[in-house]
């Protein structure tokens, strides 16, 4: 499949093979990141942060490093030109002038197809405000398939925000490439919206909502996303329900062998005590997005096919 | 070319045949006619067919932009619009929605990129009733909020 020149945008670009073939490219990626160590001699990438996502972005420099490539980035947009009233368009067509990708994260919804449309150079998104975070979805995806071996026939379950969550939208979204059962574990305020689960019966994904984690059942994956006390009008509501979702040493005993996977930064919805249990492979999960984004950058620059 | 019903033929301008029954008073508003200077017609529940009923509007002397055709077709998809000139039905057409929007309506959400820079652009998601998804932002735009969008 010859990716060259395609932007990374969302993952409701992808069809299932395009899915599949990075997950299978990231793979080998990852069992040979010796012999790849100058597959991106030569290139820049730009990093373009309109607000700050350390992680993320240091991610993607590894990645680049990881390749022999080279990185540039803006350190404060807002230092910046773009502080000036330089308009989006125009910041990206002169940074497209320094290099030969751009990974870039704005606040506002859209930022990174607006740039894709006026540059001839691929762009990644690392995040448009609330929309989406592909290369976050596809590292989920890699890590349930490395490690559970598949993701065909597993049943996934969700905690947490899923009203306001990108992060699990856009992974049960991808998610329903696939044959699996869904579990939505949220307080009545934060569950998942409607469009999507319109979009998972359309698609035929079995999905159950239910409101504690006792009732989870048998679940091979739990993926928790943080509660933020902002999204309750009454903060009488997010004192009732926040210790609900939070897993503690004796939640183990629910949760039987289910991976626990976390997108990080994590608050206190998981306790550090359970960093060392065989279920916690968030720590793995951060670590999955150097070969998926290694993988992504090198098919975008038509370095690998 | 067949003659324009007589009771209240327009000798030069626009007729907007086949509304969907109930939607003459927003294809009204959406053009903004109360205020419009020349005849303006308006048919409620005229008998189409054997069980059917359409609204019509006339207006004279006004030709419709293709804007404005495009606002049409996403309240009333299946209406008809017929060119007169000195009586005569010149053209006729169908009012088809188009596959993407632009420009005639914001999207509605506050931190969508197209409400900073750029302009707006939909992708008809789904015809009967109408969705539209920011090409942006990817947000869905149901019926109700298209026509809060539309300021009618
Ligand atoms: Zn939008």
């Amino acid at each position: 499949m010859n990716m060259k020149n395609r932007d990374i945008i969302s993952i409701r670009d992808m069809t299932k093979e395009d899915i599949e073939y990075i997950l299978k490219k990231s793979e080998e990626m990852e069992k040979n990141m010796k012999k790849n160590k100058n597959l991106l001699n030569g290139y820049v990438l730009s990093t373009l942060f309109f607000e700050p996502s350390t992680r993320t972005r240091l991610s993607f420099e590894s990645a680049m490093n990881k390749l022999g490539g080279r990185v540039i980035s803006v350190a404060q947009p807002k230092a910046s030109s773009v502080a000036k009233g330089e308009t989006l368009a125009d910041t990206v067509k002169t940074v497209e002038q320094y290099s030969d990708v751009i990974v870039m994260r704005h606040p506002n919804e859209g930022a990174a197809r607006l740039a894709a449309d006026v540059v001839d150079i691929p762009i990644i998104n690392a995040g448009d405000g609330a929309n989406q975070h592909p290369t976050q979805t596809l590292l989920d995806l890699y890590t349930i398939n490395k490690e559970c071996g598949k993701i065909d026939g597993l049943s996934i379950a969700m905690m947490g925000d899923l009203k306001y969550g990108r992060t699990v939208h856009s992974l049960a979204t991808a998610l329903a490439y696939y044959n699996v059962k869904l579990i939505f574990i949220t307080p009545e305020e934060l569950k998942m919206p409607s469009e999507i689960k319109k979009y998972l019966k359309n698609k035929g994904i079995p999905y159950r909502e239910i409101s504690g984690i006792d009732e989870i059942g048998k679940a091979d994956v739990l993926y928790v996303t943080r509660i933020q006390k902002e999204r309750f009008p009454d903060p009488a509501d997010y004192e009732k329900v926040k210790g609900i979702y939070k897993i503690l040493p004796e939640t183990l005993d629910i949760l039987g062998n289910a991976k626990i996977m976390h997108p990080l930064p994590r608050v206190d919805e998981i306790s550090p005590e359970i960093d060392k249990s065989k279920n916690a492979i968030y720590f793995r999960q951060a670590r999955n997005g150097i070969p998926v984004r290694m993988t992504l950058l090198s098919l975008v620059l038509g370095e690998m096919e | 070319m067949k003659k324009e019903l007589k009771v209240s033929a327009i000798k030069n301008g626009t007729v907007i045949d086949h509304i969907r029954p109930g939607k003459a008073l927003e294809v009204v508003r959406l053009l903004n006619l109360e205020n419009y200077e020349d005849s303006v017609t308006v048919a409620m529940s005229v008998r189409s067919s054997l069980h059917k009923t359409k609204d019509i509007v006339k207006i004279e002397n006004r030709e419709l932009s293709e804007d404005e055709v495009n606002e049409i077709a996403l309240i009333a998809p299946e209406s008809t619009i017929n060119i007169i000139k000195d009586y005569e039905v010149v053209e006729k057409r169908k009012i088809e929605l188009p596959d993407v929007i632009k420009g005639i309506l914001t999207c509605m959400n506050p931190n969508c990129i197209s409400r900073k820079e750029g302009s707006s652009k939909f992708i008809v998601e789904k015809r009967e009733p109408v969705v539209l998804r920011c090409y942006y932002c990817e947000r869905l735009m149901e019926e109700g909020e298209i026509l809060k969008r539309l300021r009618i």
